[in-house]
Order: structure tokens, then C-alpha cells, then sequence
């Protein structure tokens, strides 16, 4: 029995500009198969949010680069689950070693190293959503 | 070592120092002069950078180089709500005239070359840095350096845009045409392929967009009433250096070749200086890998040794810990004497381009101004005769950031498939998670401090005169004809903010949206 496609929301939150990586994975995700809400640039936290009830999405992946995701990425969580979206937070980016501990007990579901391979960040991503049903 | 004695250059001509510059800009380049060790920082407050900044001039640096933060370099002061856990993270905090005190404080601006690297509200910085300089009895007539200033790559690759591209262009002349006239040592834009180069394009992209826009530049100043020779001759670029080590030199000599051609023979300069393609080099930040940091080394000296080859003016090394967070002293440290031992150590710098005449590397050099002249030819085309609306057009149809985004996944499913070997993360391994390590962390204070501080300036000032100086620059930037730069300099002088001018300026320019284009 098919499954019905993963949609995904991904978007930048704030000025950061850093875009290849979100790119790139909006590429992988979609050539495996996945619907990419692809928000880009410049995106607030309560945008993403509209967008993820709107659309119906299955999860939310974020890219972070400039050392602000120990602020943003647990807002993102508690701003979802405000709105009741049980939702899960991919998070990407430049993210030290010692910082996946205190974003995971935050509620950020999956965190990607840099260097991921398309292999393993479908898997993340199919990973992330299955465990939330 | 042996002591046999080297001659300046080998090979048949045209030499180094002669037209069409390919060997290097200069007939004995290093031999006469060694490139600038320029190393870039920027970090928390401007006292925290000022710190760091004398700590690399006592370790034998020769030039500053400052990196602002997100909020900065977004043209938003740091109290702005989109600017929370952004501020002094991955630059420097500067609101207002304030902050460049603290930045340069027993700094002298007269004596030190400084490169400042912003895009979007870079005439404003510039009018800080020239209103600190003129406070400390510096003229600004004096002042070297370099500011970005090059909008055009902001909208194809590294995306800190405020105002639409014709406004920004304006903004662009305006401060040509001001540093031409009062600032003859100034560099008032460097065209930067680098970012184009990190966002995923490949060598010869790098290398033609980079070029393209700065004919841009050369036409929009040419329109706007300028001589070509009165400022093409402080025009610079600044190039990534990869790990592919002859493509990259090969891309470094076609980029002086095709500079000088494109500005004798298309855009009729007559000075030769207006002909030198002079640059600055970064090591590939994108290259470095969090998989075994301390192998970032070896990557980040072995691109040094290209650009070296390739015959920079001025370079930044990579700090092997840059993958996971902004450099720790020890790091920047590290890099600074992997240029040193380049410079003085390996004997490369004795010789002018000593890889001229070499059959693979003149091809290759050859290859890549082929390639570029086609994607020349393109914006050509695509602006009925205009390189400038050509660009203008790339961006509106989302040529740049396209064909950027296709090189760069070209690349990551080569290294996913196994096609292309990147040490330490498909070959090479030594487990997944590089572990603790010793990370420059941006204590959370500094935002605390920083808005305390940016209050602190509001409370101070002189309400009516910051509301009056706002007011003339709203209406010199409606007038197309009027250079922005002195309104500017009179608002920092009156403690506007960063935030402050721009809104001024959006009012009247409007502000830059882009498509979404994945």
C-alpha cells in the first residue's frame, strides 16, 4: 500500500541569507519523492507556521548558519505546538557538537551534520515524520 | 636553499606587468612587494573585535579586515525583532557612529589599511568609518581600504539586499563617484565572486559572473558621467580560492587577461591601471569540513599556494575550526602562519608567475576564458548590447541564482555517489560526529550589552537634529542627480542609526523581495 507523499515546509527564519544548504535539500527531498514548500529567504516563525497549517505539511526542516539557532529553532518548536501542529523540526546547518543535546530536549526532532548525504537526510526526514504517527 | 640564484620571471613574453596582465600585475610581483595578510574578523561588540583586530596586527597581519553581523549587514540595528540571537554572532554589532569608535578605538586609520565588508547599507558604514576618521584628525583623503559594495552578487548569491537593484546601483555610483573625487587611496567596490563561488557555482561561473558585474559597475558609472579612467583604476575583485589547485590558478590568470581586454577594448580605457585586475583571495569556507577539522589545514594551505601562484594582491586564510563556528584565536592564528610560511618559508614568492608556460596550466587558463566569454556572450544578448542590462535581467529571470543552485547539486550528488572524494566525509572516516571541541562561543550578553548600548545613543542625542539630518537624506535620494554621501555623513554624525537611514532611504527606494527559488 503507497503512502500518500511527505510534505515538507523549509525556510530560513530571520536575516540569516545562507541558502545553499536549504537548497540543496529541498533538491534531494524532491527528487525522493517528497512535496517541498519551499518558503526560502527572510521568513518569520509565525509565517512558517501559517504555511504548515495551510498546507497541511508533515513537517518542517530549518537552516541555520550564523550561531542563532540555540534562540530560534526552540521558538519555531513552541510556536508549532502553540498552534497545536505536533509537527516535527529538521534542523540543519552549522550546529556544534555540543549544542544537539539542548536542542533536542527543546523539541527539535532531527538535527543534520553538515556534509549529510541525500541518503541520509530522506531518512531523517521519513524518520522524523513516521515517529510522529 | 641551495643558494642558486633565481631570476625575477622565466619564459617567454607577454611578461608579468605587461598588457594583458596575465602573468600578474606587476613585473616582479612578490619579489617587490608580498601580498597583504588580511585576515578577516569580526565578533560580538566592537570592543570584543577591536581586541581581536590588535591581537592579529601583534601577530604580523598587515591589513584589517572586518566582518559585520547579520542585523549590520541587513542595514537593521541590533534592537530590531528580527535581529534576536543574531547580534555579534557571526560579525560585529554597529548601529551607530558609537560603535565604529569602540571598533577602531587606538587604531590609526591613517596608517592601516582597512577592507569592511558590506554591501547593502555599505555607504553608510563608509560614512561612519569617514566621520571617525575626521574625528581623530585623520582626512579622509588619507584613508585605504576597501569596501564590498558590490550589490549585484548580493541578489545572485549571498542575499543581503535591502533596496531593489536600480536604487542600489545609484547608492553604488554615488560612492564611486565620491571616492574618485575626495578619497583617491579608497577602493569603492569590491566586485566579489566569492560568495557566488560559496553559494554553488563552479570556477568558471565564479569567474565570469564576478566579471560581468563589474562591467556592470564600469557601464553604470560610465552612464552616470564618470571618465572610465578616473575610477576603473580602484576598482578590485575578490576571488575564492578552491581545492581544484590548477583550475584555480588557470582562473586567476584569465581573470587579469580578460579584465584587461574587456576594459581597452570595450569600454575604450586608456590608463592601464584601469586595466589591472588586482584581488583579494579567500580559501574556500565551503570546503572546510566538520569531519575532522584539524585536516582543514592541509585544504586551506594548499588553496592558499594557488592564489599565490595565481598572483593575489591581498589573502584571507580559513581557520581550520570554521565549519562549526566562527574562528577561536588559535584557529585564526594557525592561518595567519600557513600564509607566512607560504610567503617565506617555500620560495614561491621569489619567481613571477612561475607556472607560466606550463602547457596544462596556459590551457587551462585558456579553457576558463573561453567558458566565461560564452556566459558573457549570454547576458550580452540577454541586454541588447549591455552587460549592466544583461545582469539587471539575469536576476529578474533567476539566470544566476539557477544556474548557481545546478552547479552546486551537480557537485553534492558527485560527493553523494562517490563520484568526487571529500576527505574525512565519504572516504577517510573516522565515525560521524567530530565531538566537543574548543569553539568560539558569542557569550548571549553581548545582545544584552549591544541593545543597552544602541538605548543608550537614542537617550544622548539630539532628537531634532537626527529627524533633520533623516529628512535632507530622504530628499537627496529623491533626486537622482544628488550624491547620497554627505546627507549620509551628516546623519551619522548626528547619531542616526543604521536602521534609521535605511528606513529613510526604503521610503523613498522601496525594499527587494526575491522569488523563492530552490
Amino acid at each position: 500500500m503507497s503512502q500518500p507523499p511527505i510534505r515538507i515546509v523549509l525556510a530560513k527564519i530571520g536575516f540569516d541569507g545562507h541558502d545553499r544548504g536549504l537548497r540543496m535539500v529541498a533538491r534531494m527531498l524532491r527528487d525522493a519523492g517528497c512535496e517541498v514548500i519551499y518558503l526560502g529567504l527572510r521568513q518569520t516563525t509565525e509565517n512558517v507556521v501559517a504555511v504548515v497549517e495551510q498546507e497541511d505539511a508533515d513537517a518542517v526542516g530549518l537552516s541555520m548558519h550564523n550561531a542563532q539557532h540555540l534562540t530560534l529553532a526552540p521558538r519555531m518548536v513552541s510556536a508549532l505546538r502553540n498552534a497545536d501542529l505536533e509537527v516535527p523540526v529538521i534542523l540543519g546547518g552549522v550546529i556544534p557538537d555540543q549544542d544537539v543535546a539542548p536542542l533536542m530536549e527543546a523539541g527539535v526532532a532531527v538535527i543534520l551534520g553538515p556534509g549529510a548525504s541525500a541518503e541520509e537526510v530522506v531518512s531523517a526526514v521519513r524518520g522524523a515524520v513516521a515517529s510522529r504517527s | 636553499m641551495s643558494g642558486i640564484p633565481v631570476d625575477p620571471v622565466y619564459g617567454e613574453g607577454p611578461n608579468p606587468g605587461e598588457y594583458p596582465f596575465t602573468r600578474g600585475i606587476r613585473p616582479s610581483m612578490y619579489r617587490s612587494r608580498l601580498w597583504t595578510m588580511r585576515m578577516f574578523a569580526g565578533f560580538g561588540t566592537a570592543s570584543d573585535t577591536n581586541a581581536r583586530f590588535k591581537e592579529i596586527l601583534r601577530n604580523g597581519g598587515t591589513g584589517l579586515s572586518t566582518a559585520f553581523d547579520m542585523p549590520t549587514l541587513m542595514g537593521r540595528d541590533s534592537d530590531h525583532e528580527w535581529a534576536l540571537g543574531e547580534v555579534g554572532r557571526a560579525g560585529v554589532a554597529v548601529d551607530t557612529l558609537a560603535d565604529m569608535r569602540d571598533l577602531f578605538a587606538d587604531i590609526d586609520l591613517g596608517h592601516v589599511s582597512t577592507s569592511m565588508t558590506i554591501n547593502g547599507p555599505a555607504h553608510i558604514i563608509m560614512a561612519m568609518y569617514i566621520a571617525l576618521a575626521e574625528e581623530t584628525s585623520v582626512e579622509r583623503s588619507s584613508l585605504s581600504g576597501t569596501i564590498q559594495n558590490d550589490i549585484l552578487k548580493e541578489y545572485q548569491a549571498q542575499k543581503e539586499y535591502i533596496f531593489p537593484p536600480r536604487p542600489s546601483m545609484r547608492l553604488i555610483t554615488d560612492l564611486i563617484r565620491f571616492t574618485a573625487t575626495e578619497m583617491p587611496r579608497w577602493h569603492p567596490v569590491s566586485v566579489s565572486g566569492y560568495h557566488i563561488r560559496e553559494a554553488g557555482s563552479n570556477a568558471p561561473q565564479e569567474l565570469a559572473f564576478t566579471l560581468a558585474n563589474g562591467f556592470a559597475y564600469v557601464e553604470a558609472a560610465v552612464a552616470a558621467g564618470l571618465d572610465i579612467d578616473d575610477f576603473a583604476p580602484r576598482l578590485s575583485f575578490f576571488f575564492n580560492s578552491h581545492s581544484d589547485f590548477f583550475e584555480e590558478i588557470g582562473k586567476f590568470r584569465a581573470a587579469r587577461r580578460i579584465w584587461a581586454r574587456w576594459m581597452k577594448e570595450r569600454y575604450g580605457a586608456q590608463d592601464e591601471r584601469s586595466m589591472l585586475c588586482r584581488f583579494h583571495t579567500q580559501t574556500a569556507g565551503v570546503s572546510l569540513t566538520a569531519q575532522q577539522p584539524e585536516i582543514n589545514v592541509a585544504r586551506v594551505a594548499l588553496q592558499a599556494l594557488a592564489a599565490v601562484l595565481g598572483g593575489s594582491q591581498s589573502l584571507h586564510t580559513d581557520s581550520f575550526d570554521e565549519a562549526m563556528a566562527l574562528p577561536t584565536e588559535d584557529a585564526a592564528r594557525i592561518a595567519l602562519r600557513t600564509q607566512q610560511i607560504i610567503a617565506y618559508e617555500t620560495g614561491v614568492a621569489n619567481v613571477a608567475d612561475p607556472l607560466g608556460g606550463s602547457a596544462y596550466v596556459e590551457w587551462m587558463t585558456d579553457e576558463i576564458e573561453r567558458r566565461a566569454e560564452e556566459i558573457f556572450a549570454h547576458l550580452d544578448q540577454l541586454g541588447d548590447g549591455s552587460i549592466l542590462e544583461g545582469v539587471y535581467a539575469g536576476i529578474d529571470n533567476g539566470y544566476f541564482v539557477g544556474a548557481i543552485a545546478d552547479s552546486g547539486y551537480r557537485f553534492e550528488r558527485a560527493v553523494n555517489a562517490g563520484r568526487r572524494i571529500v576527505v574525512g566525509v565519504n572516504q577517510f572516516t573516522e565515525g560521524d560526529h567530530p565531538g566537543d571541541r574548543n569553539l568560539l562561543r558569542i557569550d548571549p550578553q553581548v545582545e544584552v550589552d549591544q541593545l543597552k548600548r544602541l538605548a543608550d545613543v537614542k537617550k544622548s542625542r539630539n532628537e531634532s537634529a537626527v529627524a533633520s539630518a533623516l529628512a535632507e537624506l530622504t530628499v537627496d535620494a529623491a533626486e537622482p542627480t544628488v550624491n547620497i554621501m554627505p546627507a549620509t555623513i551628516r546623519a551619522v554624525q548626528a547619531l542616526a542609526t543604521e536602521g534609521e537611514i535605511v528606513a529613510a532611504l526604503e521610503a523613498v527606494f522601496g525594499t527587494y523581495v526575491e522569488t523563492a527559488v530552490m
